[in-house]
């Protein structure tokens, strides 16, 4: 599966992360590298295996419904960017 | 003193050869003058060590002391600590102080023991070198051009360098293994769910996994004993019973099966890592062990299951870090778009750029079945060899790692080249097993690890395995040149 | 040529949990900004989430109650989009497996006929935060205390060909849920909220057309709005030759139109993948069962006991028992005024009638339950006339006190003594001379119809407090005296 340089963008604009145009070449070559080396997993013949998610055959527990979290807004905010009015702040969104 | 271990640390500090604020007070001076070689920490907390060092002493000199009290360590700077900076050795997480601490730091503060700082890392524990660490490289004391491995570099050079008698570290793809193995120490990947991961900042949940990194299986064993156990903030945590893993330490090994897979031990294996570790089979025939050789078909494929299954993971644990509500924000930014993306690029470095590219691409639509699905199915086929081979053997064994320290900067420019480090490594976290990696040899000067791999569960079994080998053997005594 | 509509609803009910979906921190509506929004809620670094108990019950006494086909595996995936009120970059939620799987339910029309609509899933999610675009000039802020409420998201078939068949859907799986406890259903604080996807097709076309996604409509007068506004404005598209672009669309109230939701504009790719950090929900079939078993009547069923029970019409009873609050109001008031059809009466007429123009739900009333009862009681005791009683419906309406009270203050007592009765009869007799001899020419069977004038001036004179009943029982045999 080849990539080109449009796939790249895509895939960057996806994970929200801008590359400068003049890397786009690396991270091109680099992704394509990568996946020449993943592609040997197209050679085995997986027809009916069960995907493994988990490395244990766990179940999901469950947690009681009850309050266990105190008010820790001034604590939390304090690693925060930017707040203000207890709000995070962030560039205006236009829904 | 610092080439002692924990164990004959804790015996001092009971005996009241020295108090923990002594021994404490002694790290912090060696840190303090020697650091600025290894750049093992990225955040000294000395007033905090201090103060848990008098705690720990009030408690030993009221004979309420256990194993672990007043004994100094040095955690990754992957688990989060209350009011001290976490940064996961990234720019993204430079201004982040922590607001919780991780369980397993929780456990060790319950324990009584002192915290001398975080240790540097791979940035979000990818790499395979340390040299992906936005506060630079560290150096492996047993060369000052040799990169420590990683990502739990920092960790490994700590307790190589003696600037901690013991560390915390977490393994992913082999970052606990690997630098253990390229830095002369001891070190355990538990069975995955074992330790919590809660507070630990998370690469890939589904084989992220913490453990101690030590001088000697005992030590690893008493730090296992702190860390272990179920945790219920944690859903993949497992409920199974822990024990004390030093009670079996000197268990005799005669009987013990010991397989060997063929796949280890191709020809991609430096022969002179071969020689070290056939010399170690032998010491452990010697001590009653047997040898058989088995096979793990599948161990070629772990490294593309691994590159695909890591960085989808990844990619999305890692959306989280967008400017929002804590760590790095850009400056100025036009809009919320530009926020996103230059915050995201300018607070990430290029290798964790690259995983996360790898990773959204493996997810996107299209692709989802051909990466991922397929992945996934792998996965089950690299763990369905385990456990058949783990059948027919109480332990696997073989290297932990194809090369000894290589330099640094040799393998930054391809990263294919990097990833073929941890070949050895990877299928046990895709298969959740735990895994040891002990020193059993040099080569020009360079430490070679052991790797030893056990069932589900079977940490007890792994820890005395290693003991025993060290009991007859002094390679985990040797100490990196000019300490 | 004909147009048809096809349209199926995406209903979010907030499940009635008192705590997240992932952590322990309250979901109460209406705290102050951000303080209901925890470590885990914030997607804070190295945090982890673990599943309420509550959601899974609720989620499974839903498909329960629509006689669902309920997964006994369901796994949680991750909805991977970047927005600043979703905190950690993804939603948690089931794409592949989710927790409920086909049912269906009848709807009845407002012409008695009834249909068949399908659901084809309901799936556990975790609500997003709010964002605040009005309170400053160039930022958005983010209100995080929503964020990780549990959310029931039901997906219908496309099987509903009006707005009326779409507002009576979603009239009853409000009425589904409310009556189950699982949600509170109140619309105005978001807790129901409905996404109506509509295209349109000239009757008799297999294929569907383009369909737009209307997002986050919160009122069932909205719903059909919104609706009927989106069918219009389709067909004038396509009859002027145009094409419905496939898009997410915002109902604005204000304007009574919908418009393209900017944020949503490009197309995404959601790169779902199942969630690491939780694990698989495995459920027996004796947990569905004692669900099942537990299981609160459900409208259908309470229709039917109306009808049963306190011989309402069809009509009465299935618009009584829809709403699963305005059922309860019901049979309170029918149980403590003894008089259900009365109370029905009321309720459908006088209740609703200023509920409507006040704009408010049955939960809103200042009229409680208990209060009307008292007032129909003294309807039933003959205290108040019918009449009488409507301005003591008002009063109590705007608070002015109890029936009890009001009748007294305002003196609206009915006056029920026979002498004081026959007194305005004799004196409104003994006033109307002409209609009195009209009365006498009449022919007797045509009498009976000439009572009316002398009634409504005997009840004027008498200030309406004059029990009908006793005036026309006095009334007759005086002017019959006179015959």
């Amino acid at each position: 599966m080849a990539l080109d340089k449009s796939d790249v963008d895509k895939i960057a604009h996806l994970a929200r992360i801008s590359i400068d145009p003049k890397d786009t070449s690396e991270y091109l070559n680099n992704l394509t590298s990568i996946l020449d080396l993943v592609d040997q997993m197209q050679a085995v013949d997986t027809e009916g295996v069960e995907p493994l998610s988990h490395p244990l055959d766990a179940i999901q527990r469950l947690r009681a419904d009850d309050v266990s979290e105190t008010n820790q807004r001034e604590l939390l905010q304090s690693v925060a960017p930017a707040v203000e009015e207890y709000l995070f702040l962030v560039p205006k969104v236009i829904d | 003193m610092f080439s002692k271990t924990i164990a004959q640390l804790s015996s001092g500090l009971q005996n009241g050869e020295f108090s923990s604020s002594e021994i404490t007070r002694a790290y912090l001076d060696r840190i303090k003058s020697l650091d600025s070689k290894y750049n093992a920490y990225i955040t000294v907390t000395e007033e905090q060590a201090m103060q848990q060092a008098s705690a720990a002493d009030k408690i030993i000199a009221a004979g309420q002391a256990s194993a672990m009290t007043g004994i100094p360590i040095a955690h990754k700077d992957i688990f989060c600590t209350e009011g001290v900076r976490t940064s996961a050795g990234s720019k993204m997480l430079d201004n982040f102080i922590a607001p919780y601490d991780a369980t397993i730091i929780e456990k060790f503060n319950a324990a009584n023991t002192v915290s001398l700082g975080k240790t540097n890392m791979d940035e979000f524990a990818m790499g395979s070198s340390n040299e992906n660490s936005y506060y630079g490289a560290v150096i492996n004391p047993w060369g000052e051009n040799r990169v420590p491995g990683g990502s739990s570099g920092g960790s490994a050079a700590a307790v190589a360098a003696q600037l901690a008698p013991v560390a915390t570290g977490t393994d992913t793809g082999g970052s606990i293994r690997q630098p253990c193995a390229l830095t002369n120490l001891t070190g355990i990947k538990p069975t995955y769910g074992r330790v919590s991961r809660f507070g630990m900042i998370a690469f890939a949940s589904s084989l992220d996994q913490a453990g101690p990194i030590a001088k000697t299986a005992e030590d690893a064993a008493m730090m296992l004993n702190v860390m272990a156990g179920f945790d219920p903030k944690d859903s993949t945590s497992a409920t199974h019973d822990t024990s004390d893993y030093t009670a079996s330490l000197n268990q005799p090994l005669a009987g013990l099966k010991i397989g060997l897979p063929k796949e280890f031990f191709s020809d991609d294996l430096n022969p002179l890592i071969a020689e070290k570790v056939q010399a170690a089979l032998k010491e452990y025939q010697a001590l009653g062990a047997e040898l058989k050789e088995i096979s793990l078909p599948n161990t070629a494929l772990s490294i593309p299951a691994y590159y695909i299954i890591a960085p989808a993971e990844a990619s999305s644990n890692l959306s989280r870090f967008d400017g929002v509500k804590f760590g790095y924000r850009c400056d100025n930014p036009e809009n919320l778009e530009d926020m996103y993306k230059r915050t995201r690029a300018e607070g990430f470095g290029s290798e964790v750029k690259r995983r996360i590219l790898v990773g959204t691409y493996a997810l996107s639509e299209g692709f989802y079945d051909a990466y991922y699905k397929k992945a996934q199915q792998i996965r089950r086929l690299i763990q369905q060899d385990y456990i058949s081979a783990l059948q027919e053997v109480d332990v696997i064994m073989g290297p932990t790692t194809p090369q000894p320290a290589f330099v640094i900067g040799e393998k930054t420019s391809d990263p294919i080249d990097m990833y073929m480090e941890d070949i050895y490594t990877l299928s046990l976290n895709l298969a959740g097993l735990p895994g040891m990696s002990i020193p059993c040899g040099q080569i020009e000067g360079l430490p070679v690890g052991l790797q030893i791999i056990g069932n589900y569960f079977a940490e007890e079994r792994l820890l005395n395995v290693a003991n025993m080998f060290q009991q007859a053997t002094d390679w985990h005594q040797n100490t990196a040149p000019g300490l | 040529m004909e147009w048809e509509a096809v349209i199926g609803l995406e209903i979010h009910a907030q499940l009635a949990t008192t705590t997240k979906i992932f952590s322990g921190a309250s979901t109460a509506f209406g705290a102050e900004p951000n303080v209901q929004a925890c470590a885990i809620d914030l997607g804070l670094p190295g945090t982890l989430p673990v599943f309420n108990k509550k959601a899974l019950e609720m989620a499974v006494m839903f498909g329960t109650a629509i006689d669902a086909q309920i997964n006994k595996r369901s796994v949680f995936d991750r909805k991977n989009y970047f927005y600043p009120d979703s905190p950690k970059g993804y939603q948690t939620s089931q794409l592949f497996h989710p927790i409920v799987g086909l049912g269906q339910l009848d709807i009845t029309l407002s012409d008695g006929s009834n249909k068949t609509i399908g659901v084809t899933r309901a799936h556990l999610e975790e609500d997003a935060g709010k964002s605040l675009h009005e309170k400053f000039a160039d930022m958005t802020g983010i209100d995080l205390n929503r964020a990780g409420t549990p959310l029931l998201e039901i997906v219908s078939e496309p099987d509903m060909r009006s707005a009326e068949e779409a507002v009576a859907y979603a009239k009853k799986i409000h009425g589904i849920v409310t009556s189950i406890g699982i949600c509170d259903g109140n619309m105005a604080e978001g807790s129901f909220r409905v996404d109506c996807n509509v295209s349109v097709r000239h009757k008799g076309d297999d294929k569907l057309g383009n369909r737009t996604e209307t997002k986050n409509i919160n009122s069932f007068k909205f719903i059909e709005k919104a609706i009927n506004g989106e069918i219009i404005r389709q067909i004038e598209i396509l009859e002027d030759g145009g094409h419905i672009p496939q898009e997410t669309r915002l109902y604005d109230a204000d304007k009574d139109q919908t418009r393209t939701m900017r944020s949503k504009e490009e197309a995404n790719d959601y790169r779902y993948f199942p969630c690491p950090d939780l694990l698989p929900i495995i459920i027996e079939d004796d947990y569905i069962e004692a669900i099942r078993n537990q299981l609160p009547e459900l409208p259908d069923a309470r229709r039917l006991r109306f009808i049963d029970q306190y011989s309402l019409s069809q009509t009465d009873a299935s618009t009584l028992s829809t709403n699963k609050a305005q059922a309860d109001y019901f049979e309170a008031a029918a149980k403590q005024s003894k008089d259900a059809k009365l109370a029905a009466n009321w309720l459908l007429g006088e209740v609703a009638k200023m509920l409507n123009q006040h704009d408010l739900s049955i939960q809103q009333s200042p009229v409680s339950a208990a209060a009307l009862a008292e007032l129909l009681i003294r309807i039933k005791d003959n205290t108040v006339s019918v009449n009488a009683a409507k301005q003591v419906f008002e009063a109590i309406w705007n608070q002015e006190g109890n029936a009890d009270q009001i009748i007294k203050e305002k003196g609206l007592k009915q006056v029920t003594d026979s002498g004081s009765i026959e007194k305005i009869v004799r004196e409104v007799v003994a006033k109307s001379d002409k209609q009195v001899q009209q009365y006498i020419a009449a022919e007797p069977e045509k009498r009976g119809k000439m009572l009316g004038f002398f009634m409504g001036q005997i009840m004027k004179a008498s200030q309406g407090k004059a029990n009908p009943g006793q005036v026309q029982a006095i009334l007759k045999p005086i002017l019959d005296a006179l015959c």
